[in-house]
């Protein structure tokens, strides 16, 4: 289970460079830390979004691992037809390799228009990790709103205006639905915390049943931020509470970061991003009060889970 | 070489589980849906009982049902779905990806009205409005070609030189949940006659990767479209070939369109499914009579066969063509759309009158295709057709 990253430094890259999402994109990064976490041959089905968009170009493809995609709602039904078909085939004796399948999707291809299709997928108990890249909002389209967007987030269609600054609602919390729907391995993670994501994609594959990882996802065109930061934003993120690392094994609470101090205040988080520079505004300050009560309440939450599932 | 033939009363839908039993798939995703559930329902005790090796995937919707077929094709299985109106109307946006991807999945359709109002009863609308998808669409008329059909869709589906989705329609409650006596095939017969699926391409080849279904833009993706057109023109000779090899090996010979009584018939209908039966009848009671009538039942609908239509068609007087499905708007059904513009560059070619019929499941009887043959021999004498009449609607 141990990372060495003298022995990853080595690995052969399973989504190789030439792709063309840009610069800051925390989309391909984790792709990288989560192909490179497996150890198996993988196949990847793919929901249309800027991650297919971008690596696949016809006739050039990053992938170098058998990669499908077919539309945007679906990739958790594709992958779990991918699955079928390696079960039959495995128990007629045409295939006798062991094979891991990961689906990927944004936020929009899980929380929103994918939900239905990976609801009855992880229910159906196909054994696949099922990941959603989560910049919070629909990027490929142009940075709309999405049921991951938090609430204040400036987006094409939640626009900062006079009437109604940014996003009114708070965001979904998709990761405590797949708990309920009885996803076997359950975790949010962060890519500036990479270790601890690339474990938790090594339980995640290594769970005899349905995983489902939430890791968020930088987008520099759409939060406006510069395209150096992925990284110091992810971690900022962390740091402040706006995204909590979290495992839930068989139904089993586990914070994985919990600051001793306590979190940083949320306005370091909110200032290095243009998504939310409206919050600032003294007329807009029951906003960001609303969205830190937001963060306090799924933070308390969370806390009485983990203590309850583990007494 | 013909097999001892066993015999079975059976309905439609019961027929077509029990086709997909003997070819014995690698993998059913499918949901249910009237008039066509009985076939997941069957299926699903085949399964539960261990009488095939199918892994089945109930999946939560028809959208899923054929995403699931896409994947697990694309894996390099075999497999087989199931479907119906509103059903297949969800399954829109992948039908035209299965097709596109080349992936040769097999689907029955028990033919439905589609919404609104809701309807569960047989008509040809969603089929029709699934036309364009890139899906071969193979029409049957009874119980027996549903379940012969199937065994020619899968050997169709996965010829190298056509690698398509083949969708086997049937008329719904009417032939689905009709019995009817049938001769069955012998398991081996069957598993002979598919043969083994041998993708080319496999996504479970980990050691070959490939991306299936990557972006194509301006520069690639109507070389695509292309391709694929021509796959599906050239899929018309080997449909032709694997009827007759089911023929050669069941005595039931199979072609794109079956030509009844057309000798010296003037007066002819068009139709397809279950009600080239019923037009059976009348045709050898008004031929008792003296009258020279026909009748031409299109079995494939896609690829389109038209010059085995027009060249049947180019000595008959007038021909009404019979729509199971409308389209608003329009001057006539897809069925008199299609068959008009392919006799359109001849010369000798028929007046031809527009139908539709049977919405919603009316009935169709011998009565009114009576009338149409009525119909029929007035406008011979008229020179001209009428406008587009509905069959037994109150108006």
């Amino acid at each position: 289970m141990a990372i060495n990253l003298r022995e990853l430094a080595l690995k052969e890259e399973r989504l190789v460079s030439g792709h063309r999402l840009c610069a800051g994109c925390g989309a391909s990064i984790i792709v990288r830390m989560v192909l490179n976490a497996i150890d198996e041959p993988v196949v990847v089905a793919n929901a249309t979004g800027c991650l297919e968009v971008a690596t696949t170009i016809f006739p050039f493809t990053s992938w170098n691992v058998p990669w499908i995609h077919s539309a945007f709602e679906n990739s958790a039904a594709t992958i779990s037809g991918v699955e079928a078909a390696y079960r039959a085939l495995k128990k007629k004796g045409e295939i006798n390799r062991e094979i891991r399948f990961l689906s990927f999707s944004g936020d929009g291809g899980t929380y929103d228009i994918g939900l239905q299709a990976l609801s009855g997928a992880i229910e159906r108990g196909h054994r696949a990790v099922y990941i959603c890249y989560n910049n919070e909002a629909y990027m490929n389209t142009g940075i709309q709103r999405s049921g991951a967007t938090p609430r204040g987030a400036f987006t094409t269609t939640s626009p900062a205006g006079k009437v109604i600054p940014g996003k009114p609602q708070k965001r979904k919390n998709l990761t405590e639905m797949m708990v309920a729907n009885g996803a076997k391995y359950v975790a949010q993670a962060s890519p500036s915390h990479w270790r601890d994501l690339m474990e938790k994609v090594k339980k995640a594959v290594n769970t005899d049943g349905p995983a489902f990882l939430n890791i968020y996802s930088t987008c520099p065109r759409g939060w406006r931020t510069p395209d150096n930061s992925a990284i110091s934003i992810s971690r900022l993120a962390v740091e402040t509470g706006a995204w909590f690392l979290y495992e839930v094994e068989d139904g089993k609470y586990k914070i994985n970061y919990k600051p001793a101090k306590g979190f940083k205040p949320i306005e370091e988080y909110i200032k290095a991003q243009g998504r939310f520079a409206h919050l600032l505004k003294p007329e807009n300050a029951h906003i960001l009060e609303a969205l830190k009560k937001d963060i306090e309440e799924e933070w308390n939450r969370l806390l009485r889970l983990e203590e309850v599932t583990n007494r | 070489m013909k097999t001892q033939v066993r015999k079975i009363a059976i309905e439609g839908n019961e027929a077509a589980a029990l086709a997909f039993k003997q070819v014995n798939p690698d993998v059913v995703a499918a949901y249910p849906i009237t008039p066509s559930t009985e076939v997941v329902q069957k299926f699903s005790e085949y399964v539960a009982n261990g009488e095939v090796d199918t892994e089945f995937v109930p999946v939560e919707s028809e959208h899923s049902a054929m995403s699931a077929c896409i994947g697990a094709s694309a894996a390099g299985a075999r497999v087989m779905t199931s479907t119906a109106s509103q059903g297949l109307a969800l399954m829109w946006e992948m039908l035209y990806i299965a097709a596109s991807l080349r992936l040769p999945i097999i689907m029955t359709v028990a033919n439905r009205a589609l919404s609104a109002p809701i309807n569960i009863h047989g008509d040809h609308s969603d089929a029709m409005g699934a036309r364009d998808s890139g899906w071969i669409q193979i029409f049957s008329e009874n119980v027996q070609e549903v379940y012969d059909n199937i065994f020619q869709a899968v050997k169709i589906a996965e010829n190298e030189n056509v690698r398509l989705p083949v969708m086997v329609g049937y008329d719904g409650f009417i032939t689905s949940h009709s019995v009817e006596t049938i001769e069955l095939l012998d398991d081996d017969v069957v598993r002979n006659f598919v043969g083994k699926y041998r993708p080319k391409y496999t996504l479970l080849d980990v050691d070959n990767p490939i991306s299936v279904g990557p972006l194509a833009l301006t520069d690639s993706y109507f070389e695509f479209k292309v391709a694929q057109a021509y796959a599906i023109e050239n899929s018309l000779p080997i449909i032709k070939q694997v009827g007759k090899e089911y023929g050669d090996l069941t005595g039931r010979y199979y072609d794109v369109i079956e030509k009844y009584k057309m000798d010296g018939a003037e007066y002819v209908i068009v139709a397809m499914s279950s009600t080239v039966g019923t037009a059976r009848e009348v045709v050898d009671a008004l031929r008792e009579k003296g009258l020279p009538v026909g009748l031409l039942k299109i079995r494939v609908f896609r690829p389109f066969p038209t010059e085995d239509i027009v060249n049947a068609l180019k000595d008959v007087k007038v021909v009404g063509i019979l729509d199971r499905s409308m389209v608003p708007g329009s001057f006539g059904g897809p069925l008199y759309h299609e068959i008009t513009s392919a006799m359109y560059h001849f010369d000798k070619r028929p007046i031809a009158q527009a139908y539709v019929y049977g919405l919603g499941g009316r009935d169709i009887t011998t009565n009114h295709i009576e009338k149409v043959f009525e119909e029929l021999m007035e406008i011979g004498k008229k020179g001209k057709p009428n406008p587009l009449t509905y069959i037994g609607v109150r108006e």
